[in-house]
């Protein structure tokens, strides 16, 4: 009895609909946590563009004594609302959303500005950026100088970049690398930050951070993502600096 | 009268073997040793060169694979009985799955950061040889208790050494223990960058199935 097929079939059919309702079950009782964590994680990566966060324990609480957030439109002016009315906040603004969004003139752009030690005023400001790596989304967070043009930090994260080469975007020393980069030239032309192919390069100037060998396809996208959003947010920076 | 009902139980169980009989006890002690499913049988390779540069996302890991290992087993040697036969590598695969994909949600929603570093090893649990191996050669044939502690023993096994290697990987590449600096030595110490690579990985194991063979007299045949 146990070999005939409805047997097999109906056990395969039982065990399945038992396994799928406990997963379902477990994965919506779960979704808070997830959703919250994931939150925070976000915060720790727009917090860590700027300042360590190694030892900050309570990520929240940081993030709400630094942060200021805005949301910018498409031409780079600062809006409140959306089109239905409701208050637009910077945290929540989802980058991929607007990543994804295929009428350039709808994207929002948040900005997150650092408190500075004066009241009112900014130490940073931090923007992000989306865009494709070698197998899967990239992403990061990259804080301006108050001058709009000095690169203060980054930070980088990935979805599914390969272990120790692309995926090394995220090590603190690619990181640091960015520090004190030059986005402007000297005439106020846009020069983006550019990611050079392979590691150790002898010459590199104010515009460009070494590379990590093997692992050209996803610097590439860090280089795409870096011009298409400072791009973006151009027009902002130009405004602010003036 | 409840004493009575009490020694009914008893005796009824009186033939049964002690909870922890001779043998069961050898369930659990054999795979830390003799039968060590990592030094030994060198099965769980991939998951103990890649997860252990660090202590504290091992001792998560090593924990994790024991609970897929335990509760794979007892549920299979639960329904050993009902599973029809031609099927049974599907079905063994299908409930390691299901734990693994629970451990995996369970560990986002409360550990996200281990989580994080973790990232496709904790899905790959599915794939560590230990836990289908244990399922083919003892929970298919054996009681849920027993099946429970020989998942226990394995999960053990596995934990210890994975535990070792992420000990000296540690020390040796970033100079720390458990995450912790240790004073003076971390000062002056400079990491050894083959150690947080898998290469080190490969070594320390190496060294921990020589010495264990070494002492136990093991050959393969």
């Amino acid at each position: 009895m146990q070999q005939s097929n409805t047997y097999i079939l109906s056990f395969t059919v039982g065990m399945t609909v038992i396994c799928a309702v406990l997963l379902a079950g477990v994965f919506e009782a779960l979704k808070p946590l997830h959703l919250k964590n994931e939150e925070i994680d976000i915060k720790k990566s727009i917090l860590s563009a700027y300042m360590d966060v190694s030892s900050v324990e309570d990520i929240q609480a940081e993030y709400d004594k630094n942060i200021v957030g805005i949301v910018l439109d498409a031409q780079g002016n600062p809006v409140t609302k959306d089109a239905d009315g409701n208050d637009l906040l910077a945290d929540k603004i989802k980058v991929r959303k607007q990543y994804k969004e295929k009428d350039a003139s709808k994207k929002l752009f948040p900005v997150f500005q650092f408190k500075g030690e004066k009241e009112g005023e900014f130490a940073a400001y931090i923007i992000p950026v989306y865009g494709n790596g070698l197998w899967d989304e990239i992403w990061g967070f990259i804080a301006i100088e108050q001058d709009f043009n000095t690169i203060a930090g980054a930070s980088f994260d990935h979805k599914g970049e390969t272990p120790g080469l692309g995926a090394e975007i995220t090590q603190q020393w690619f990181k640091d690398s960015f520090k004190g980069k030059q986005l402007f030239d000297g005439k106020g032309e846009l020069k983006s930050i550019t990611v050079l192919k392979g590691s150790g390069n002898a010459s590199i100037d104010a515009h460009q951070v070494d590379g990590i060998a093997g692992a050209s396809m996803t610097t590439g996208g860090v280089n795409k993502m870096l011009k298409s959003y400072f791009n973006a947010y151009k027009a902002y920076f130009a405004r602010m600096s003036k | 009268m409840s004493t009575e009902a009490l020694e009914e139980v008893v005796k009824t169980k009186a033939p049964a073997e002690p909870l922890f009989s001779k043998k069961r006890k050898k369930l659990i002690s054999d795979p830390l040793d003799d039968d060590n499913p990592v030094t030994v049988q060198v099965l769980g390779i991939c998951s103990a060169l890649a997860v252990t540069s660090q202590m504290k996302p091992t001792f998560i890991m090593a924990i994790s694979v024991t609970a897929v290992i335990v509760f794979s087993n007892l549920v299979i040697s639960m329904i050993r009985n009902l599973i029809p036969n031609r099927i049974r590598i599907i079905v063994q695969l299908g409930i390691v799955a299901t734990l693994v994909a629970l451990v995996d949600m369970v560990l986002k929603a409360y550990d996200y950061q281990t989580w994080k570093d973790l990232s496709v090893f904790v899905g790959l649990i599915i794939t560590n040889c230990i836990v289908m191996g244990r399922l083919e050669a003892f929970a298919m044939g054996n009681k849920p208790w027993d099946a429970t502690l020989d998942g226990l023993g394995s999960g053990f096994g596995y934990s210890w050494i994975i535990m070792a290697v992420a000990l000296f990987r540690e020390f040796f590449g970033s100079g720390k223990f458990v995450g912790m600096d240790i004073p003076v030595f971390s000062d002056w110490y400079v990491n050894n960058g083959i150690m947080t690579n898998p290469v080190g990985a490969f070594m320390v194991l190496g060294i921990i199935i020589w010495v264990q063979r070494l002492r136990s007299g093991y050959v393969e045949d």
